[in-house]
């Protein structure tokens, strides 16, 4: 079975095949960006994306995104190593406390903005709905977004 | 401006939080089992068959203890694993370390405990009823409260219950203890408290503080749930490391967690005040009853910031505050941002909003009648004085730059041309006392090393949990040593570099790890000084050396400067030590638990919330359509953090004042253990109009660089959201009648007290 993660290609043994795909990630392949933080499909700590469509991974197995284009945070980087627009706005903004919450609220943004790049403040809330921050209270997440559409914009 | 000193890593993914170490082929999940009885005997167990599990390492009951079965903070009423009673839902009784969670799972399946099932007490209610009093009863009293309140003209009185609260952190509790040398172990905990997780882990094993190393790097949040229960966590996982001689990993599931770890006291407060026709309160008798829940924990020091803050911003001359604390069959309640002060706070605000309402008047005229005042009316019932008192100018200033009064008047236009949809608004204020009251808690440790090529370690004793301690930290450093902060790292917090350390807890964090620094840093620059003058070939005094901006000089001669660099090799040569520890204590508090007396604070925050609400009368759903924050942090280290800290707390306040209600069932199980159940605030709860500001010019004497605490007080000014409700629910009655009202204002309590005013 093979899977793409962050553009590379790797052969999974079949018998991962029913593992959960946070787990296959985090243990397997050291990729610890997407946390278990309820592992209830509730929370979006987990969330990455599947063909640019916003998924927690808590709830897929590994056999399901099997020949998917799979982006998790470590992959959100500029392809010369400098933060991703997206990743600088929440650094900006201040929109990170903790950091728990953060790679999840980066990926759901991102698949956002790269669908609809002239947000208001309150699409933008709708397309965070399902991700639970403890820390911040939003104002700085919805700021930082906010401040990335514009890139998304132009690009 | 200063970034978050971990922004980058976390919006990367690469800041490692514990349950993303990964250490060795040979590490081992470890698994709690516990009770599922709120109170019951246990009759016993078998655990042969889950020890023969292939994959499974260790199956441990407490006879396999090899020190002290005790995990209790304070009082030692707390056992890491049951014996023959169980008194909660969640207490562990068996740890597993298996090759994978699912394996310990398995070996779970295999242990058949049996229970003689008891009765639980599971309300305050039932324990006021049955005294179980966990510790003394607690009173601070001041004037004569019966006397004032016979003679008083008006008089309300109330019951009032606010509820429990889940931390719900996001990172779970998680603790990896790895074997070292001899009986040393090495402990990589997600507590707030390392010092205290170093003693319990030495005691359960039976061995010395000395051979236990505890290291936090970062928590995924904690709140005040991981100041004494993060000890739980790091027990279990080194009991069981110790069994198999392998690292162990403990990372809750979530619902566990929540089973599993205490919460938020619910406080059962029974009032009296008196006042007079202008509203000025006279005489308040106030009664606080907490839910300690199974063991003692924090309670007692929870409950005694309740009751010193049970006056919150006003000035009661006569005021009487009994404090009681119950235990119950649940599980142990703890430490959760505010500790106690929101439950004291809550009843005060509700008298204040009643008085309004009886006398027919706008509440803000009320508290501005009753804040304390500068010059008189300024000492608090347990006689601390109420020093730099910020109300006056907070108040002036919010009341126009959220044009409360204007609003207020198309909030009545609205009302009165919509028959369900209502509008509310409420002013609420805040003062906080800063300090742990307990006063020898009020120190802090420090180690800075200075090494041979101009680079800095800074090491502390607090705990970064993403409220930027260590970006405030890194500040402070940078500006008293005058080096730039890309020479500086802020260095994990580890119980071998800084020993006795207190928990990063009641907002102080930054007050005393900062100035703990700063007296590192003062002993080495006064070292330096030296090198310094001699490097200058200046006569003058080492008092009129500077360390600024990465170079050294004499005051009185700028144009000389060396290089900081320069001057550490050569202070090397010259034997000089690069390395110094600080220390730090509060000065001047003290508080007398028995009288009732003192001055258990260094100084008081302040802050005041503004906001508007509307209000479905029909089915409960409110929205917050404004709100609008002054706090007082002194002059801020860091503005970005600070304001992230005030919107952050007053959210969670929201959430624990509207969304967030606990359900047991009449067995004491947690029918409230998921994010479906369990409602925090998602983004699209907060203030749909959200501004909030610091308050500027209003340095704070004798703190680290004039700063103010902040991690705590902002919780509080949510009350500005669950008393708009209020407002909003009493439109129907014309504010007339008084709404029936509880904390949290759910949908429910909403819907019916509207139809007991119709
Ligand atoms: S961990 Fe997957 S949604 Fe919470
Ligand atoms: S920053 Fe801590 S949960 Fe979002």
């Amino acid at each position: 079975m093979k899977l793409i993660i962050n553009k590379k290609e790797y052969n999974v043994p079949d018998s991962y095949g029913e593992k959960r795909l946070t787990d296959y990630i985090r243990d397997e392949l050291d990729l610890t960006g997407a946390k278990n933080a309820c592992q209830m499909n509730a929370c979006g700590a987990c969330a990455v994306l599947l063909n640019n469509e916003v998924i927690k991974i808590c709830h897929v197995l590994v056999k399901d995104a099997e020949g998917k284009e799979i982006l998790t945070i470590e992959g959100m980087e500029n392809p010369d190593g400098t933060l991703h627009q997206l990743q600088q706005a929440f650094v900006d903004a201040g929109a990170i406390q903790c950091g728990f919450c953060t790679p999840g609220m980066v990926l759901t943004a991102h698949a956002f903005l790269m669908k609809n790049p002239k947000p208001t403040r309150e699409q933008i809330r709708k397309a965070l709905q399902g991700n639970l921050c403890r820390c911040t209270g939003y104002q700085q997440i919805i700021d930082a977004v906010e401040m990335a559409s514009e890139y998304y914009r132009k690009n | 401006m200063l970034l978050h000193e971990s922004a980058i890593k976390q919006v990367t993914g690469e800041a490692v939080f514990v349950n993303d170490m990964d250490i060795s082929s040979e590490m081992l999940t470890g698994h709690v089992v516990y009770s599922k009885y709120a109170h019951a005997k246990i009759l016993g167990y078998d655990l042969k068959q889950a020890k023969a599990l292939s994959g499974v390492y260790a199956v441990l009951s407490y006879k396999d203890i090899p020190g002290e079965n005790q995990v209790g903070p304070v009082a030692k009423d707390e056992l890491c694993l049951a014996e023959d009673v169980v008194t909660n839902i969640g207490q562990a009784i068996i740890l597993i370390a298996a090759k994978d969670k699912n394996t310990a799972l398995e070996a779970e399946k295999l242990i058949d405990i049996k229970y003689e099932v008891l009765e639980p007490i599971l309300e305050i209610e039932k324990a006021i009823e049955k005294n179980t009093l966990i510790a003394p009863v607690r009173k601070i009293e001041r004037g004569n409260v019966e006397k004032e309140l016979n003679k008083s003209k008006h008089k309300i009185s109330g019951v009032l219950e606010t509820g429990a609260q889940e931390h719900w952190y996001l990172e779970t509790q998680s603790c990896l203890c790895i074997p070292g040398e001899d009986r040393n172990i090495k402990a990589y905990s997600s507590t707030q408290h390392p010092s205290e997780t170093q003693a319990i882990i030495a005691e359960v094993l039976g061995i010395k503080s000395n051979e236990v190393e505890v290291e936090v790097r970062r928590l995924g949040g904690a709140f005040g749930g991981k100041e004494t229960q993060a000890n739980h966590i790091a027990a279990w996982s080194a009991l069981l490391c110790n069994a198999t001689g392998k690292p162990v990993k403990i990372h809750l599931f979530r619902d566990d967690d929540q089973i599993i770890t205490g919460k938020r006291h619910r406080f059962l407060s029974k009032y009296e005040a008196g006042f007079d026709d202008e509203g000025k309160i006279i005489s308040y008798s106030v009664e606080l009853n907490a839910d300690a829940g199974s063991a003692t924990d924090l309670s007692m020091a929870i409950l005694e910031r309740a009751m010193l803050h049970a006056d919150n911003a006003y000035y009661i001359p006569n005021m009487k505050v009994i404090g009681k604390a119950y235990r119950t069959n649940l599980p142990s309640n703890t430490a959760f941002r505010g500790f106690g002060g929101p439950q004291g706070i809550a009843v005060i605000e509700t008298v204040i909003d009643k008085i309004a309402r009886y006398l027919g008047k706008d509440s803000v005229e009320i508290r501005e009648k009753n804040f304390y005042k500068k010059e008189n009316d300024n000492i608090t019932h347990y006689g601390e004085k109420v020093e730099n008192n910020r109300l006056q100018v907070i108040y002036e200033k919010i009341l126009k730059s959220s044009e409360y009064r204007k609003r207020r008047l198309e909030i009545n236009q609205f009302n009165s041309e919509n028959e369900f949809e209502k509008r509310g608004i409420a002013l609420t204020p805040v003062k906080f006392g800063i300090s742990f009251t307990t006063a020898f808690l009020n120190q802090a440790g420090a180690l800075v090393n200075i090494y041979k090529d101009g680079s800095v370690l800074v090491n502390h004793g607090g705990t970064e949990m993403g409220q930027g301690l260590y970006t405030k930290i890194l500040r402070i450093a940078s500006l008293e040593l005058g080096v730039s902060e890309e020479k500086i790292i802020v260095n994990a917090t580890n119980t071998s570099k800084i020993p006795n350390t207190s928990a990063t807890a009641a907002s102080s964090g930054s007050d005393i790890n900062g100035m703990a620094v700063k007296n590192a840093i003062d002993i080495l620059k006064d070292r330096l000084a030296s090198v310094a003058l001699e490097l200058l070939g200046s006569k003058s005094q080492k008092e009129n050396i500077i360390f600024e901006n990465d170079f050294v000089f004499d005051k009185n001669k700028p144009g000389k400067k060396i290089l900081f660099k320069e001057l550490i090799p050569a202070a090397y040569l010259k034997q000089v030590s690069l390395s110094s520890t600080g220390f730090y204590k509060t000065p001047d508090i003290w508080f007398d638990r028995e009288k009732g007396v003192g001055n258990p604070f260094h100084y008081f925050a302040f802050g005041m919330a503004v906001t508007e609400v509307l209000v479905d009368t029909l089915t409960g759903y409110h929205k917050i359509l404004r709100t609008d924050i002054l706090h007082d942090t002194g002059d801020s280290i860091n503005d970005e953090i600070d304001i992230g800290q005030v919107v952050g707390g007053f959210v969670q306040g929201v959430g624990w004042c509207t969304t967030e209600e606990i359900k047991w069932d009449a067995k004491g199980n947690l029918l409230t253990h998921s994010p479906d159940t369990y409602k925090i605030p998602t983004i699209q709860d907060i203030p749909a109009d959200f501004r909030v500001e610091l308050l500027k010019g209003y340095p704070n004497p004798n703190t680290i660089r004039n700063s103010k605490a902040v991690g705590e007080p902002p919780f509080m000014l949510a009350f500005s959201v669950w008393l708009a409700i209020k407002d909003a629910i009493s439109v129907v009655g014309n504010h007339k009648s008084e709404p029936e009202f509880s904390l949290p204002a759910t949908n429910e309590v909403i819907v019916l007290a509207v139809e007991k005013i119709r």
